[in-house]
């Protein structure tokens, strides 16, 4: 085993990793941005590195300053989080010619997942179902309005290079699609460096069902259970829960060979997920689900995955990395019981808009079955530079009841001021019926946003 | 009467869409902050000549003025 780690990331999971590593007796070294100075992260860390001077929401990225702070540190390893250069091949190949052990997938397995259009190509020839889609990148609209006749409307506007939820859009119609793709070029092009666009049939009122694997030292690849991830806004996850409410036993079986069939075609090592959309009228005759990407490192819900495992993932992700076998039996992976996880985002919960400020009152809740992982504290300031998560709580319970229970308590519990925060929105969700039934999708948010008709009398 | 526009929260400023001096219509978009990765469009709320008071790459605090509408 190396003896210490870099982590490439800020906030909570950058606190989250130094956690793992430090608990397995090894050291924790931070980078850090002018922004995040006065951040848990920074101060919990063994050794931080300031990685500059702004633009404070770049510095992350910067390959060269990253691997000089690994340099300076004397790290053994670079663990790269989610976000930022986890799914930067260039990086994870620079760690690995530097001589370092890089904490996740071949740069060649990035690279195989990190282009949606050649991984949904890859993966439905491995025998995975995937939707309707386009097998070639789409550059221009004129190309698009055609393959979206072949692939048939509502259609997903998607940034091939992406992730994120950034840059998507359903287009109905053809008027529709040259608006959706202009802006989704765009944001491609901004934020991913890479304008193709992949057109993919649109699944009204799906659910949004990953599946947790874990490519061992070794070469085999593990299934540690599912996610539901259908509470989005602007497509992107608010709460997550597993096991997913309403998957059949055989249903789970389907998806979780899907999964590994997917890690298997690339030789996938640590962590990574499947994401699936399944089509919720479909479950009456068994289920229809389909491949909608692979993210190839730790994802930002892992949490609950861990909390009815048991299972450590990113101590997983560790081992794998020095080529060492897991903690846990993979013949004999148990779920027990049922796990949420709510994102506390710093933003207004009517609109969710963005509300960056300075934190005057934090206090967590604790208790049976909760954890927070947290990126800040009592007196930090959250700036407009980065993502607005400021926490995960998460809760575990014997069943979905229980877990619904705790998760209210302890959001009324939870104490969040100097800032605008979505908390009083998880009150909402979590005493709408539709999401107390289980029996909700993507669409949730939205119905719950939508104008109330007047009430019958 | 001029209308001024002022930023809803702190921000960086991405975009500027407009040019001083143009002519704007109420709904037309001024220019296109950006906070916690998310793009947030400055729209105008009047008709008139527009006059900018900040520039792309500045940051704005709640409540300070992006431009006039005069």
């Amino acid at each position: 085993m190396f003896e210490s780690v870099l982590i490439a990331n800020r906030g909570e999971i950058a606190r989250r990793i130094i956690r793992t590593v430090q608990r397995m007796g090894l050291k924790a070294i931070a980078v850090y941005s002018e922004a995040d100075a006065d951040l848990p992260f920074v101060k919990e860390a063994d050794e931080a590195v300031l990685l500059g001077a702004p633009p404070p929401a770049e510095i992350y990225l910067d390959v060269a300053r990253v691997l000089e702070a690994a340099n300076q540190s004397g790290a053994h390893a670079v663990h790269p989080g989610y976000g930022f250069l986890s799914e930067n091949a260039a990086f994870a190949q620079a760690v690995i010619d530097a001589g370092l052990v890089w904490i996740g997938p071949s740069p060649q397995a990035i690279v195989a997942m990190g282009d949606k259009v050649a991984a949904r190509n890859l993966v439905g020839d491995a025998g995975v179902p995937i939707a309707r889609g386009t097998r070639e990148p789409v550059v221009d609209v004129d190309a698009a309005v055609l393959a979206a006749n072949d692939v048939g409307y509502p259609v997903m506007v998607k940034a091939a290079g992406g992730g994120g939820g950034i840059g998507m859009s359903v287009a109905r119609d053809e008027a529709e699609l040259r608006t959706a793709f202009a802006t989704a070029q765009s944001r491609a092009e901004r934020f991913f460096g890479n304008p193709s666009i992949l057109l993919e049939q649109y699944v009204a009122s799906a659910r949004h069902v990953e599946v947790q694997i874990l490519g061992l030292a070794g070469g085999r690849v593990v299934a540690l259970g599912e996610r539901d991830c259908s509470v989005q806004r602007r497509h992107q996850k608010v709460a997550e829960e597993t096991p997913c409410p309403v998957l059949t036993p055989e249903l789970r079986a389907r998806m979780i060979d899907a999964a590994v069939r997917a890690g298997e075609s690339v030789g996938y090592v640590g962590a990574g997920t499947v994401e699936f959309l399944l089509d919720p009228a479909s479950l009456a005759t068994g289920g229809e689900f389909f491949f909608l990407e692979m993210n190839a490192r730790l994802q930002v819900e892992h949490p609950i995955t861990e909390l009815v495992t048991g299972i450590d993932l990113v101590e997983q992700q560790l081992l794998a990395a020095a080529g060492e076998p897991p903690t846990f039996d993979p013949d004999a992976v148990a779920a027990r019981g049922h796990a949420i996880e709510l994102r506390v985002y710093a933003e207004d919960p009517k609109r969710f808009l963005p509300s960056p400020g300075t934190i005057t009152t934090w206090i967590q809740p604790s208790g049976s079955g909760v954890r927070v992982d947290a990126g800040y504290a009592q007196g930090n300031t959250v700036t407009p530079f980065y993502d607005p998560l400021l926490a995960k709580l998460c809760v575990h319970g014997p069943d979905r009841a229980t877990a619904l229970e705790r998760a209210r308590a302890a959001v009324a519990g939870f104490q969040i001021e100097g800032l605008k925060s979505n908390l009083p929105f998880f009150v909402e969700l979590l005493g709408d019926p539709e999401f107390v039934a289980g029996t909700y999708d993507t669409g949730l948010i939205d119905r719950m946003r939508a104008p109330k008709a007047n009430p019958a009398s | 009467m001029a209308e001024e526009v002022r930023a809803e929260m702190v921000a960086n400023v991405w975009k500027i869409v407009v040019a001083e001096g143009d002519h704007v219509d109420d709904g037309d978009t001024l220019a296109i902050l950006e906070s916690m990765k998310m793009e947030i469009p400055v729209i105008a709320e009047a008709s008139g000549t527009v006059s900018l008071k900040v520039a792309e790459g500045d940051v704005v605090q709640e409540g300070d003025l992006i431009a006039v509408i005069g």
